[in-house]
């Protein structure tokens, strides 16, 4: 199997998307002759040429419309946002077009498209850059949301999500960009709302989705050698819908969970989690679920300071034997 | 099988007072039941026939099975109960009462079926910990929580879920345990004999691991000259005549207590998340008894004359050997003494009896050539070693405590101070 980045496995399934299907067009800025901000879409203008991979203005909340309104005729739009935390200013056709035109048309219009592009902080972009979403987005009835933390699933869910008939949030990571992993050529779907165990373990679960996928994948190796504790690593790879069904079960086994993730505290996916390991697994819990998210204020700008605002291994590991009893 | 102590986990039946078809009444004692400290009376709950034993005398079940079922003249229970797995909900048309143990369903009132074992209401507990008791039949309200502020948590029942569920039948073979329980040298060619644990046995190995393992002990030794001690209790039992006899032990464990009322750091027990120092004293006293020990509690040991605490301590010990202690008589003890003097033991370390942060072990006394004023002498000599639990109890905190009670003992007359 190859071994892809990231962002080439995002390539790969756009390229295979728009060979498959000439009703799936790109359209953001810097997606043609740039070739994309962070180069998703290298290679794309060549081959499918401007009808097919458009450059726009810096507007997102006017390309965002042109998407759904593409969508309501029939295409299947793929919406690059260059950082999500520009596509708040669209947010008025992602949440009030896209995610009720097939209600509020009675079934009339079906929207298939497709919002992307990089979530949450990468390094030192300041508060108003460095934003994770999700607990927004997953908000709405209307939306799929699914945050792909491995470059296999990212190729999976971005085709998933392309095939999709209703609107689908595709959160990536300017940080994962350029991480690597082995990639299955060609037909290769992940089903949206399916969660994947990245680590089995016994002793407690460690449930996290995107750029904390590796975070807890550190924390469960320093669990493994400092602590003897076996750590299930539950890669929620879609937020919504959510994967109830992996997140009890786990629990189930390991009678305790830490929910980590990018985002804020109050309202955030793990809130959500929490709910569901309350409701379907109480008779199976230890302890109390804990939870792993960002420090409840802007996003620092100052190096250490944003570095102690994130969610790291060191913190899930505290969680972690706060959880088992062991402090 | 009602847990007849606070760490019972199952229960010896030894001899049954009823007969099937015996009329009973609420409080009559029903059966002599092996606890794990003693020999107790299993009591009717309710009134009505004795109308069937499922456990034969000399079985052991877990707490919370069904040990007999008591009906209503003329009632009859549809199901064979023999020695059913612990609680059941109610069965449906019921009027099944169900003698000793916690599930007695009493009244055909339907929708409220008395609550089963592990909801122990106002207990804090893990879901998981609760929904494992439950399963096991054990009562939280007797299980100590290791997590934050006393929870109790999945590792607290670990040991008690493990248990079978019903004796096995290698269980029941070997119940009719002959009298005495101590292997005897072989005499025919086997090299070795399996005696299964008794049920003090089991607590007692259960206890002390939680005890020289987790806890950190450390050893305090120091020799008292009992001449003066040896002298005073001459004299009182003079004064006495026939009307009592003071021992050593009685003064060693009047001036213990003494000495922990001026050094309250040691009169206390680890509580995990605190500490709890006690302002009354109550002496544990080791008592070594047929295939075991105990430790029945003289409370309140610096309020009592010695006298009194002579009479006490040989009435626990009587009570001890014959397994007829209460639980009241051997729990909640503060700190306690251990006496091998008897056994001529020069001088050993106790291991301590969690929660309690200490334990003086009381070694013989023994005529000893020692220098006095630049001269050998012949002194009657006693060593005595506290054992200490260093997250209660620091060296020179235990060694003060030392001190004042060797002081105590070799002029007995600061005990009056």
């Amino acid at each position: 199997m190859p071994t892809l980045t990231y962002r080439d496995a995002l390539n790969q399934a756009l390229r295979e998307e728009m060979q498959r299907d000439a009703n799936v067009f790109l359209m953001g800025e810097e997606v043609g002759v740039y070739q994309g901000a962070y180069k998703v879409s290298r290679g794309l203008l060549e081959e499918f040429g401007p009808m097919r991979v458009v450059d726009t203005p810096i507007a997102e909340l006017g390309f965002a419309g042109i998407g759904v309104g593409a969508a309501m005729a029939g295409l299947r739009p793929v919406i690059e946002f260059m950082t999500w935390n520009f596509a708040v200013l669209a947010l008025d056709q992602i949440v009030n077009s896209a995610a009720k035109l097939l209600y509020e048309s009675g079934g009339q219009f079906p929207i298939p498209i497709v919002f992307r592009g990089p979530n949450g902080a990468a390094l030192q972009l300041g508060a108003q850059h460095s934003q994770a979403w999700e607990g927004w987005l997953s908000h709405i009835p209307g939306l799929k949301v699914v945050a792909p933390a491995t470059p296999a699933d990212a190729k999976g869910l971005l085709k998933s999500a392309i095939r999709d008939n209703n609107p689908v949030i595709v959160l990536e990571g300017e940080m994962l960009y350029n991480t690597k992993g082995e990639v299955p050529e060609g037909e290769y779907v992940v089903p949206i709302g399916r969660a994947d165990v990245k680590r089995a373990g016994r002793d407690v679960t460690l449930i996290c989705h995107s750029k904390t996928v590796a975070v807890a994948l550190k924390a469960a190796e320093q669990l493994a050698e400092q602590e003897r504790v076996s750590a299930e690593v539950v890669d929620l790879r879609s937020l919504r819908p959510l994967d109830e069904a992996a997140i009890t079960a786990s629990v189930a086994k390991t009678n305790r969970a830490v929910v980590i993730e990018e985002g804020w505290t109050h309202c955030g996916i793990g809130a959500q989690v929490v709910d569901v390991i309350q409701r379907e697994a109480f008779d199976h819990l230890d302890a109390p679920v804990l939870r792993v998210t960002q420090a409840d204020v802007p996003m620092p700008y100052n190096k250490q300071l944003e570095r102690l605002a994130k969610p790291s291994p060191d913190k899930v590991v505290a969680a972690a034997r706060r959880v088992l009893y062991l402090d | 099988m009602e847990a007849l102590s606070p760490t019972m986990e199952e229960g010896r039946l030894v001899k049954w007072h009823k007969q099937e078809g015996d009329a009973v009444k609420a409080g009559e004692t029903l059966a002599e039941v092996e606890t794990d400290k003693a020999v107790m009376d299993l009591i009717a709950r309710a009134d009505g026939v004795l109308q069937q034993v499922a456990v034969t005398e000399g079985q052991t079940v877990p707490v919370g099975n069904v040990v007999a079922v008591i009906a209503a003249p003329g009632e009859t229970v549809g199901a064979s109960v023999a020695s059913a797995p612990p609680p059941t909900p109610a069965p449906s048309g019921g009027g099944m009462r169900d003698a000793g143990s916690m599930v007695a369903v009493a009244t055909p009132k339907p929708a409220t079926a008395a609550a089963p074992a592990g909801d122990a209401g106002g207990v804090k507990a893990s879901p998981l910990a609760r929904r494992i008791a439950k399963e096991a039949g054990v009562d939280l309200k007797l299980v100590t929580g290791s997590g934050p502020g006393g929870r109790v948590v999945k590792r607290d029942l670990d040991a008690t879920a493990a248990r079978p569920q019903a004796a096995t039948p290698a269980a029941v073979a070997a119940a009719p345990h002959p009298a005495s329980r101590i292997p005897h040298p072989a005499v025919t060619g086997t090299p070795f004999e399996d005696v299964p644990l008794t049920q003090i046995r089991k607590t007692i190995a259960k206890r002390l691991v939680t005890s020289l393992g987790p806890v950190p002990h450390f050893f305090l030794t120091s020799e008292v000259d009992m001449e003066r001690a040896a002298e005073a209790r001459d004299a009182l039992n003079r004064q006495l005549g026939d009307r009592g006899k003071v021992s050593f032990n009685d003064i060693i464990v009047k001036a213990t207590a003494l000495a922990l009322t001026k050094h309250r750091a040691c009169n206390a027990w680890f509580q995990e998340d605190h500490i709890r120092y006690w302002n009354e004293v109550h002496l544990g006293m080791a008592v070594a008894v047929e295939d075991g020990l105990i430790t029945p509690v003289i409370r309140n040991a610096d309020l009592k004359p010695l006298l009194e605490i002579g009479h006490e301590a040989k009435q626990l010990a009587d009570k001890a050997r014959s397994r007829r202690l209460q639980p009241s008589e051997y729990t909640g003890s503060t700190f306690s003494v251990s006496n091998l003097g008897m056994f001529d033991i020069d001088q050993f370390t106790a291991v301590i009896n969690p929660p309690e942060a200490g334990i003086l072990a009381v070694g013989t006394i023994t005529p000893k050539p020692v220098v006095v004023d630049g001269q050998v002498v012949p002194r009657r000599r006693l060593r005595l070693t506290m054992s200490c639990d260093h997250r209660v109890i620091d060296g020179a905190t235990g060694a003060a405590f030392l001190s004042t009670l060797k002081g105590m003992l070799e002029n007995p007359l600061a005990m009056l101070l």
